[in-house]
């Protein structure tokens, strides 16, 4: 009784329990600069002709003080350069469940399933995720993982940044 | 040379187009071309060997024109003209691509005087050099000049840029959008035909930290087209000069023709 009242649940919502999705794990890493500022963050997925399958994620000042809807922050997106250029132009901020507000020092989790906002339906192919951050005062750093999709079984690929990034990790799931 | 004619010679060169004297670069610099939101862009202009420094002359603000996306005109504020360098500052509100431009269409002449012998120079319009120069003028030489020297501003995402049809330009995707170590293809125009084999020239900035120019030579192809690969980050000048017989002058013996860009590359 209990399987069949939740196969007609899941028949019901389109299968939402089944959808593969992917994680990815942000480190912000702790910095010692006497003017620190939060980072810029930006998680895109890219398909292999450089064109842009989904914006994951986008952290910056999204603070609406002067009566601007976008947030006080957007002053400064076109510093994630390269997401700016491939897609974060073509946006209008904020994006729900796409766009939020800067992370302190620590580790941060963006986890997406298939079909969502941040992440729409993905022909099966080779794609890459980006992660991009910039400081302001600071610098910026750029880090890529490769990833097949859909993936065959759970899988995690891991890259480190040097200096605005910490570990990035990305996690599969089918 | 005498700092006079020296004076004199910069003058005529830039209303003449730049085509005479190649010594020095007339340029516009933006605080930014590349923005994510509706906000202020203040311009230097000056000309100068150095680039992008201005140490020597002011540039003349008189034919700028600033196009917005939708095609409307955009009011510089805050003009001023200093001693080196002159200033404005452009509120830009719409999303899309600007266009900064300094544009000159004018006419030179340069005759002897019957009764002295002494060589004078005047500038203006067609009917104003009619008016200025004696009936009994010796050696008369008129010379028909156009110039466009121009940068270019993006608010959120680019737009196409018209062409204006009109004297040599720069028609690219986005002017931008460059990249460093990407290639960027370009067409080079002259009355909205390609300008065929040319001499482009593109020189990035901060030529007083290096002991060579390091130009790059380029050329138009057959169809005016010429792309660069840009091995730095920085701001580029963009220059060509050449002179054709189409001129709307009856009396005009050639047209110069110049055109510069100044070009920011990204990371």
């Amino acid at each position: 009784m209990q399987v069949r009242y939740s196969l007609a649940l899941a028949a019901l919502f389109g299968a939402p329990a089944f959808a593969a999705g992917l994680t990815v794990n942000i480190e912000v890493p702790r910095l010692s600069v006497s003017e620190y500022h939060r980072p810029y963050v930006a998680a895109w997925i890219e398909r292999p002709d450089q064109s842009v399958a989904g914006t994951l994620a986008v952290w910056y000042d999204v603070k609406n003080k002067g009566g601007n809807a976008e947030g006080e922050g957007t002053k400064w997106l076109k510093d994630m350069r390269q997401w700016w250029r491939r897609t974060g132009r073509e946006l209008e901020m904020p994006v729900d469940g796409v766009s939020s507000a800067t992370r302190p020092a620590g580790k941060h989790q963006i986890a997406v399933s298939e079909g969502s906002v941040a992440l729409p339906k993905l022909p099966p192919g080779a794609y890459k995720l980006y992660v991009e951050a910039a400081r302001e005062v600071g610098g910026r750093e750029i880090v890529s993982i490769p990833f097949q999709w859909p993936p065959a079984k759970a899988d995690q690929s891991k890259v480190a940044g040097s200096s605005e990034l910490g570990e990035v990790t990305l996690e599969l799931k089918p | 040379m005498k700092p006079f004619l020296r004076t004199l010679a910069l003058g005529l060169a830039l209303c003449a187009g730049a085509a005479a004297v190649q010594a020095h670069n007339a340029w516009l610099m933006p605080s930014s071309t590349v923005l994510s939101k509706a906000d202020w862009v203040t311009v230097d202009a000056a000309v100068s060997n150095d680039l992008f420094f201005f140490n020597h002359n002011p540039l003349n603000l008189d034919s700028l024109a600033v196009t917005a996306p939708d095609g409307s005109t955009v009011k510089p504020e805050n003009m001023f003209k200093g001693k080196l360098r002159s200033v404005f500052d452009l509120n830009l509100t719409q999303p899309g691509t600007y266009r900064v431009a300094l544009v000159n269409d004018g006419i030179f002449a340069r005759w002897k005087e019957k009764a002295t012998g002494q060589t004078k120079r005047a500038r203006g319009t067609a009917e104003s050099l009619a008016a200025q120069i004696p009936a009994d003028a010796l050696e008369v030489e008129i010379t028909q000049s156009a110039g466009r020297n121009e940068t270019f501003i993006t608010v959120g995402k680019p737009s196409t840029l018209r062409a204006t049809g009109k004297g040599l330009e720069l028609v690219t995707a986005n002017p931008t959008d460059l990249v460093k170590g990407e290639k960027t293809s370009f067409t080079l125009q002259l009355d909205g035909q390609p300008a065929k084999e040319l001499e482009v020239t593109v020189t990035l900035g901060n030529t007083r930290y290096r002991d060579k120019l390091d130009e790059l030579k380029l050329k138009t192809d057959a169809k005016g087209q010429f792309s660069v690969t840009w091995p730095e980050a920085g701001m580029y000048w963009l220059d060509v000069n050449t002179t054709d017989q189409k001129t709307s002058v009856p009396k005009a013996k050639e047209r110069r023709l110049s055109y510069a860009a100044t070009l920011e590359v990204m990371p």
